[in-house]
């Protein structure tokens, strides 16, 4: 185990039986261990381990809010499965959260400032929305102080920033064009830090949930991408996992919303699906304990957890997006009619001209 | 003049071969590019593979044209001088002049044919053009396939584009330059048949055959 029992830094351990009192049985907890070793791609030899890791010390964990929707926050707090929560709740010392805590105002900052002083290096801080640097960050200010300077500090003194949601990850909605607050993400912003990007929109909570427990097993955050997301969930393109890539093979496409191919669950991709150029797992294990994903709902995917989403993947219902210098009503394919249309034009003047000009020769 | 009429040998086999399999892939690729922009062949059943077939008869159809412009790269420093690369470059004085010459000529201002063994300055600047595009074409295709498969020969081959531009805008461009291309085959065939028909220079034959005309005017014999 990486957390021995003097280790200052945990709260002393609390058993399964412990979790077992707060509602939860040993069965569910194993359940959840196995569920997470899946999610991680682990063999179920490792069920264990983990078990063993979470029973042990609770690591701090500071959640803060930036420029953002509080979607994470409620696709964190609201997973239906009480198991996931109630674990991640007993496993973490959740210090610092604004949407949840009780604690308010400078109380609340001081509890944050507290997690910093006394246990540098060694908490986890979650940050969920972008963070505005023009004018010295003041568009986002927290108790009188930016958030820049204090993702610097909470993030700089962390033993890992995990940046849940597109917006904490890439800078998001907030950074999108023609992005008025100079939002930047969180690894921007703070470039010392140590940070994994959960993308998303919002983040997946389960994908939270398993990077904590990676890093509670093995002391270190998973294997990420050239994105900084990890390769777990963010290996697999949405397109190649898809329950309705058989329709997509085979052609078998919705053209219209609500139309006969629509009801019939066929491929989204003609109504502007990104699940060809996005990379998550929202596929296999879904979102809200595995109710449902935006393609199961018969909505494309958007590539919200792709970076510059907004700008780069919208039109969002439309397959391509608009061509740069002409109007939104042009597509690429009106476009390549016109192109041939003008070369077949140009084609036939030039036969006119020449026939007229070689008649010239002829009366010469 | 008719009778200093000589046969001379323009087009090696290779710059022949690759001609062909290229005209042959752009019209495979151009197809089954359209149909996976804009699949209009509905299946009705779920058990077929039009999509399926389309692709990857896009994918074999890309192999090939890679390769074959492997070979006309690599016969564009080992071939005759009619296929060599500086053919392609019309940064001389001399090429330039013998570009506005023959835009004069196709825009029936002057009368004098750009007279020429090998490519015009014109037409070798178009197929410079045309062959950037088709790099373009290539790489932005790989790009598009690195994304699900995984290795460092998709990364060469076109991968590192989308460090550079977002993926649907290299779906988008990759669409678009498919037009580009067409336009060019048309006007491209059209301005083949007109040269041949003014100078009486055997083009049109010489791209099956390898053998031209001169007609005693060309600079370049
Ligand atoms: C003259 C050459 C080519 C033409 C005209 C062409 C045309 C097209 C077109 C029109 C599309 C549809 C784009 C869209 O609207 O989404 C497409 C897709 C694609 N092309 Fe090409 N292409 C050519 C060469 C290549 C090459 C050399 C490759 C290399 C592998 C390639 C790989 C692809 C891929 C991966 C897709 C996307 C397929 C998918 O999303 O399932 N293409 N092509
Ligand atoms: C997609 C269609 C086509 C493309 C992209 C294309 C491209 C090219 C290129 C790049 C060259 C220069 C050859 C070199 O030095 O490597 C060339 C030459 C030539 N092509 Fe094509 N070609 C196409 C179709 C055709 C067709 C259908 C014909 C005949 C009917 C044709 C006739 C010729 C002739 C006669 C030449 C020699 C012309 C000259 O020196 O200006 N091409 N073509
Ligand atoms: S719905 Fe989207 S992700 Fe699913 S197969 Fe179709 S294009 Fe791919």
């Amino acid at each position: 185990m990486k957390f021995s029992s003097d280790d200052a830094l945990y709260e002393a351990a609390e058993s399964m039986e412990a979790l077992g009192n707060n509602g939860l049985s040993r069965r569910d907890f194993m359940k959840f261990c196995s569920a997470m070793a899946a999610l991680l791609a682990l063999p179920a030899s490792f069920v264990p381990k983990i078990a063993e890791a979470l029973s042990g010390k609770k690591p701090y964990l500071v959640w803060l809010a930036f420029q953002d929707c509080a979607g994470d926050t409620e696709a964190f707090l609201r997973a239906t499965n009480p198991t996931a929560a109630n674990i991640v709740l007993d496993v973490l010392a959740v210090e610092y959260h604004e949407t949840i805590m009780a604690a308010a105002g400078k109380q609340a900052e001081k509890s944050l400032m507290d997690v910093v002083k006394n246990h540098k290096g060694e908490y986890f801080v979650v940050v969920e929305g972008s963070i505005p640097m023009k004018d010295d960050g003041i568009y986002c200010c927290i108790g009188g102080k930016s958030s820049v300077d204090i993702a610097r500090e909470v993030c700089g003194n962390a033993l890992a920033t995990i940046a849940v949601g597109t917006c904490a990850a890439y800078g998001g909605i907030p950074a999108a064009l023609p992005n008025p607050t100079g939002a930047v993400s969180v690894k921007e912003a703070v470039p010392n830090a140590t940070v994994i990007n959960l993308p998303g929109c919002p983040v997946n909570a389960e994908n939270i949930t398993a990077c904590i427990v990676h890093y509670l097993t093995f002391g270190a955050l998973p294997n990420v991408d050239k994105f900084g997301r990890p390769y777990f969930a963010y290996g697999k393109r949405i397109h190649d996992n898809c329950e309705r890539r058989a329709h997509f093979d085979a052609g078998q496409f919705v053209r219209q919303w609500g139309d006969e191919g629509h009801r019939q669950g066929w491929c989204l991709y003609e109504m502007g699906c990104k699940g060809p150029e996005s990379f998550h797992n929202c596929p296999t294990i879904k979102y809200n304990e595995g109710t449902s994903w935006p393609v199961q709902a018969g909505h494309g995917c958007i590539g919200c957890s792709e970076p510059n989403f907004w700008d780069t993947m919208s039109p969002f219902y439309k397959r391509l997006p608009n061509v740069p210098g002409f109007g939104i009503e042009s597509t690429a394919d009106k476009i390549g009619a016109g192109l041939a249309a003008a070369t077949a034009a140009g084609i036939l003047v030039h036969g006119i001209g020449r026939a007229v000009s070689s008649k010239k020769e002829e009366e010469k | 003049m008719a009778n200093d009429k000589k046969r001379i040998y323009a087009w090696e086999f290779p710059v022949r071969f690759t001609h062909w399999i290229n005209v042959a892939c752009i019209l495979a690729l151009s197809f089954t590019g359209f149909y996976i922009g804009n699949p209009f062949i509905y299946a009705v059943s779920a058990k077929e593979y039009i999509m399926g077939w389309i692709r990857f008869i896009h994918f074999v159809a890309a192999y090939a044209f890679l390769l074959s412009m492997i070979i006309r790269i690599y016969w564009a420093f080992v071939g005759n001088k009619y296929a060599c690369y500086r053919e392609l470059l019309p940064f001389s004085s001399q090429k330039l002049a013998e570009l506005v010459n023959a835009l004069k000529f196709y825009a029936f201002i002057s009368k004098k044919p750009p007279y020429k063994i090998g490519h015009h300055a014109l037409a070798a600047f178009t197929y410079l053009i045309v062959y950037l595009l088709i790099i373009f074409e290539i790489v932005s295709g790989f790009a598009m396939y690195s994304v699900n498969h995984s290795g460092a020969i998709w990364v060469i081959l076109g991968g590192w584009l989308t460090g550079a531009m977002s993926m649907p805008m290299i779906r988008l461009y990759h669409h678009l330059v498919m037009y580009v291309i067409l336009a060019f085959a048309l006007m491209h065939v059209y301005l083949a048949w007109y040269s041949d028909s003014r100078e009486k220079n055997g083009l049109l034959m010489s791209i099956f055959s390898g053998y031209k005309f001169s007609t005693g005017n060309e600079p370049d014999i």
